[in-house]
């Protein structure tokens, strides 16, 4: 490291104006004051260079020490990630003080580990391919790949810290953890284009507005809309091998719940726990604001790294419109001039390279792997033109936007179908059709069709009396709400129906169907709309709660029954 | 004009710790409720700073722009009367600390901690006011219900130890009564629960209000009031919730004292918030708050919790009042973002008559599902919460449908529903301010209210929970 006499010549928060640094370079990490707190060169005019702090900067005076290092913000990647928490400068959490004070040391090679070498010396590698695994650390496979071209010289046996070298390739030594830039996307082969569904275990969405592995999705809601809940299902349930859970800016009793709920729930796909397949990421509300606007670029970097080893990763920020803010603190900060409602003019590239990162590729090593990206906005008061919602859009395939009536309503997940859309429904509609679900897509257009239908009944039936409207109109008023209760809301609570298979999802969707379908047979036999509507529907709604999550034909028995009852009215 | 010495001036700093040495008089700037002093040397940023007046009394300050030898303070009671050339800064080195003990049981202050009631400054150990960030993997996640003996909270809106839970008002509903009475009255399964109660820009007849209802914890040395008045120094606020948090943190965790924290109003405190940025002449993001209003108030909620492997809690109930009514507001909006769950109170609910005046369906307490439930509560709330919310949310619509076409006109089923919001703002909402309910009456209550619709449609409700608490087909 090497020191120049560089000194802090202004300090607002977290922006610090250092003098005299010498040959620094943008985006370089700088240590400041007798903390060493870490900052990064954001500007350079003259001999003076512009930071933004990544601690709190109380007591640090004109005239403190300013020390380059020559190192980019990086984060340590190895063994150890899942199952813990980290800050959003990926230190660890997990072992840290109750109280978070700036002066913390990272012991990265406190632990030792094995090494299982799937490579014997002299073999040829090239980068990407698999070196060797990391056992005990849990049930997803730690791979260490080759991240240079050469022949193997040198292979580590026994126990090993995680910055030791492993292997080494030609000169290089390869250790198990490596730095690695959070803002630099790793390198890969290809991106693949074809639709795969990322099975996320929530109806609405599988069934309606369905993502696919390596896009980005966006939850715009307001505050009491759902919007966390909704993303700690899509954390537990979606079909992911790893997940990353990015709490942005977010609630610190949220982040305790989400690392103790995932702590207790068995992950059925692995044999382990849920928490065993993910990492936190933590920085909260309260934790400093531009560690917040790191914590982004960590997720999605930590992500990457699980992918080159081969795997589905889907990161889960909570929430992007936080890390704006973030943005924009700063930028105001520095007197940038303000775009939209104070946000820096570079509010939608910056967000673009963050959604840009999601994507399912060919690695070096030749894996098929993919990076998925959701992450939740939070627009001011509800207010779905306001910049970081209506930019955000343009960078995604799939929109769940959350309705305050419907969460009013307690209807959860409160995804709205007025105004989500999946621009790869299609495509995953030809991916079910050809693994033996052709229906997918006509229950889906169907679906859609009939509940727009009924809102827009609703609103005439709200002007002129339900009693006014035609028989088989009435029915569709009762189709919405079935679909809605019977299918689209979901308890979280409830284990049977926090997740939701594919075929169960299926199988509800197919049985509401039906029942509407018998009901306009009935009101066009001539049932009265009365009768067909106060018919006791009760146990279609329960179904969902009442069968296993995974139980298609308990669903169907319960269609039988419904029908058939349905049939007798008179 | 370098640094000269002045003799302490000897004014009782109260819970503010001073340790300064040297003092500047190179005032080059005042504007607002900032001062600008120049020719300073060794001061930091975020530093407290006391500030003698030639033949005054002593202010107070928080550096918050250091720039070579120029330091940026704001100032907490104000610039007004000050004159370049009289005054001195001292800076204390160290940010704003207070002193925390036990001491405070039982003690009303101003809102900068110093004492009202006669008594002696509060001693303890110093602490910084802005306290440290809480390690999320540290935090035990909120569990056990605060039982308030508010019907319409306990049994819809269940507060939960360790939780913040604001309430959202408009000026002239009786958010300061409800405050109060669940100051006065909340309780816990524990030992030890103590109240602190942070006042900022309230009025005296609001204070005078607010110390009559809370006598009685008061007298049992319950109570910590800290009392910002409307006509106090407006920058003041700033400081107030962070002493009422920074001794709840203690008392809490390092006293093993459930600790209830309200704070009202936080509009006020917004307000000042926006006042010193304007004066920095910052960007505005939203209606003249600046951007970051969000994590401003974040550092003020989120010192809400549970730490793993002790006892005690610190509970955050903050009160605002929104203008004209707006929940899109920045100060409730924002609030709505960091809190868990909000109880919004409605005008409309006000005019039927209703005490406490809560709209149940704008309101939410999102930590309700750990709180409550068997074993925790009763093994029926959570259905029964869920079945009343459903049902007040149909009979809002069905209303809504009675108003243009005639309630008349509506289906039978529809006139159930408006009949069960009657019975249920009646019997189960309503209730004095006074009045403390136990949480079985309360969910009784609520049964006798869904009582009067269609078994049908009960849908949220386990079948044998409907026949065990209603009895057969009705």
């Amino acid at each position: 490291m090497e020191l120049t006499g560089g000194r802090v010549r202004r300090v607002n928060g977290p922006l610090v104006e250092v003098e005299n640094l010498g040959d620094v370079a943008m985006s370089e990490v700088v240590r400041l004051g007798p903390e060493r707190i870490a900052a990064e060169v954001v500007g350079l005019a003259g001999a003076r260079a512009t930071l933004q702090a990544y601690e709190y900067t109380g007591g640090l005076r004109p005239g403190d020490r300013a020390e380059a290092t020559g190192d980019r913000l990086a984060g340590l990647f190895g063994p150890g990630l899942l199952g813990q928490a980290f800050d959003g400068l990926l230190r660890p959490l997990s072992g840290a003080p109750v109280w978070l004070t700036p002066h913390r040391e990272v012991d990265a090679a406190a632990r030792a580990w094995h090494f299982e070498p799937a490579v014997a010396l002299g073999d040829q590698v090239e980068p990407g391919d698999l070196l060797g695994t990391v056992p005990q650390t849990g049930p997803v496979e730690h791979r260490l790949v080759a991240p240079v071209r050469g022949p193997v010289t040198w292979l580590a046996d026994g126990s090993l810290g995680a910055t030791d070298p492993a292997v080494r390739v030609g000169d290089i030594p390869v250790p198990l953890a490596h730095r690695w830039p959070i803002r630099v996307p790793r390198r890969f082969r290809e991106r693949l284009s074809d639709v795969v569904p990322l099975h996320t275990g929530q109806r609405v969405l599988d069934l309606l507005y369905p993502i696919a592995r390596g896009t980005a999705a966006a939850v715009p809601g307001g505050f009491g809309t759902g919007k966390t809940l909704l993303l700690q299902q899509i954390a537990k349930w979606s079909e992911a091998d790893v997940v990353v859970y990015v709490g942005c800016g977010e609630r610190g009793n949220e982040m305790a719940e989400v690392l103790d709920e995932l702590a207790q729930v068995p992950d059925e796909r692995t044999g382990g726990r849920l928490v065993d397949r993910t990492v936190i990421i933590a920085n909260t509300s309260n934790m400093p604001m531009m560690a917040r606007e790191a914590s982004i670029h960590s997720g999605i970097a930590v992500a990457e790294y699980f992918r080159d080893m081969g795997y589905d990763a889907v990161v889960i920020a909570d929430s992007t419109s936080r890390w704006a803010e973030a943005l924009r603190e700063f930028a105001n900060r520095t007197g940038d001039l303000p775009a939209e409602e104070g946000y820096p003019a570079t509010l939608a590239s910056q967000l673009a390279a963050f959604y840009e990162r999601a994507g399912r590729v060919v690695t070096l090593g030749g894996r098929t792997a993919s990076t998925t990206v959701i992450g939740a906005v939070s627009p001011p008061g509800g207010d779905m033109t306001e910049p970081v919602t209506t930019a955000t859009q343009r960078f995604i395939r799939s929109l769940w936007l959350l309705d305050r009536e419907l969460a009013y309503a307690r209807h959860y997940p409160a995804v709205t179908w007025a105004g989500s859309f999946a621009r790869d429904a299609d495509a995953v509609g030809l991916w079910h059709a050809a693994r033996g679900d052709p229906g997918w897509r006509a229950r889906r257009a169907t679906a859609t069709a009939l509940l727009a239908e009924a809102d827009r009944l609703a609103s005439l039936a709200e002007v002129i009396g339900t009693a006014s409207l035609p028989a088989h109109e009435r029915v569709v008023l009762l189709a919405g709400q079935l679909l809605r209760d019977a299918v689209l809301q979901q308890n979280a609570l409830v284990a049977n129906d926090a997740s939701c298979s594919v075929a169960k999802g299926a199988a509800l969707l197919t049985t509401v169907l039906d029942v509407v379908e018998t009901c306009q047979r009935l009101v066009a036999r001539g049932v009265a709309a009365t009768t067909v509507e106060e018919a006791d529907l009760a146990d279609l709604v329960r179904v969902r709660e009442e069968v296993g999550p995974d139980d298609a034909d308990g669903v169907l028995r319960r269609r039988e029954e419904v029908l058939a009852r349905l049939e007798a009215l008179t | 004009m370098t640094a000269e010495r002045v003799p302490d001036p000897g004014v009782a700093p109260g819970a503010v710790d001073l340790g300064a040495e040297i003092a500047f008089s190179d005032v080059r700037e005042l504007r607002g409720p900032l001062l600008v002093v120049g020719d300073v040397t060794g001061v930091g940023w975020d530093e407290f700073a006391t500030v003698d007046v030639d033949g005054g009394v002593s202010r107070h300050g928080l550096v918050l722009e250091v720039d070579d030898d120029l330091a940026v303070l704001q100032v907490l009671e104000g610039t007004a009367g000050l004159v370049p050339g009289g005054v001195w800064v001292r800076f204390a080195g160290r940010p704003l600390q207070v002193r925390v003990s036990t001491d405070w049981y039982g003690r009303v202050c101003n809102g900068r901690g110093e004492p009202l009631d006669g008594g002696p400054p509060v001693g303890g150990s110093p602490r910084p006011v802005a306290g440290w960030p809480l390690n999320p993997t540290r935090r035990e996640p909120p569990r056990e219900a605060v039982l308030t003996g508010v019907s319409v909270l306990d049994t819809l809106t269940t507060l939960v130890r360790g939780q913040k839970l604001p309430i959202f008002s408009v000026p002239g509903l009786p958010h300061l009564t409800l405050a109060t009475q669940i100051a006065a009255r909340a309780t816990t399964a524990g030992e030890g629960f103590r109240v602190v109660f942070a006042g900022m820009g309230l009025t005296h007849a609001d204070i005078a209000y607010v110390r009559d209802r809370l006598e009685e914890r008061s007298a049992a040395g319950e109570l910590v009031l800290l009392l910002n008045a409307a006509d106090d120094p407006v920058i003041e606020r700033v400081l107030t919730p962070r002493i009422a948090l920074t001794v709840a943190e203690h008392l809490a965790f390092e006293h093993g004292d459930d600790v209830l924290v309200v704070m009202s109003d936080m509009t006020s405190y917004a307000e000042a918030v926006r006042e010193v940025a304007a004066a920095r002449r910052e960007i505005p993001a939203r209606r003249g708050y600046p951007g970051y209003l969000y994590s401003d108030l974040a550092s003020l909620y989120e010192r809400c919790g549970r730490v793993r492997g002790r006892p005690g809690s610190v509970t955050v109930v903050p009160v605002l009042t929104m203008p004209s009514g707006d929940i899109t507001h920045p100060v409730p909006d924002l609030t709505g973002y960091i809190t868990e769950g909000q109880i919004v109170l409605s005008p409309e609910v006000d005019a039927r008559g209703v005490y406490p005046p809560v709209d149940v369906l704008s309101s939410l307490s999102r930590l309700m599902r750990s709180g409550a439930g068997p074993g925790r509560t009763r093994e029926d709330h959570l259905p029964v919460a869920a079945q009343v919310l459903a049902a007040l949310a149909r009979a809002r619509q069905a209303a809504e449908l009675g108003e243009l076409v005639g309630v008349a006109a509506l289906s039978q089923t529809d006139r159930a529903y408006l009949t069960f919001r009657e019975t249920v703002e009646r019997d189960l909402f309503a209730q004095g301010g006074d009045e403390g309910r136990p949480m079985g009456d309360s969910l009784d209550r609520a049964w006798r209210a869904l009582d009067v619709l269609p078994r049908r449609e009960l849908t949220m409700l386990p079948a044998a929970m409907v026949a065990e608490h209603l009895g057969g087909v009705s």
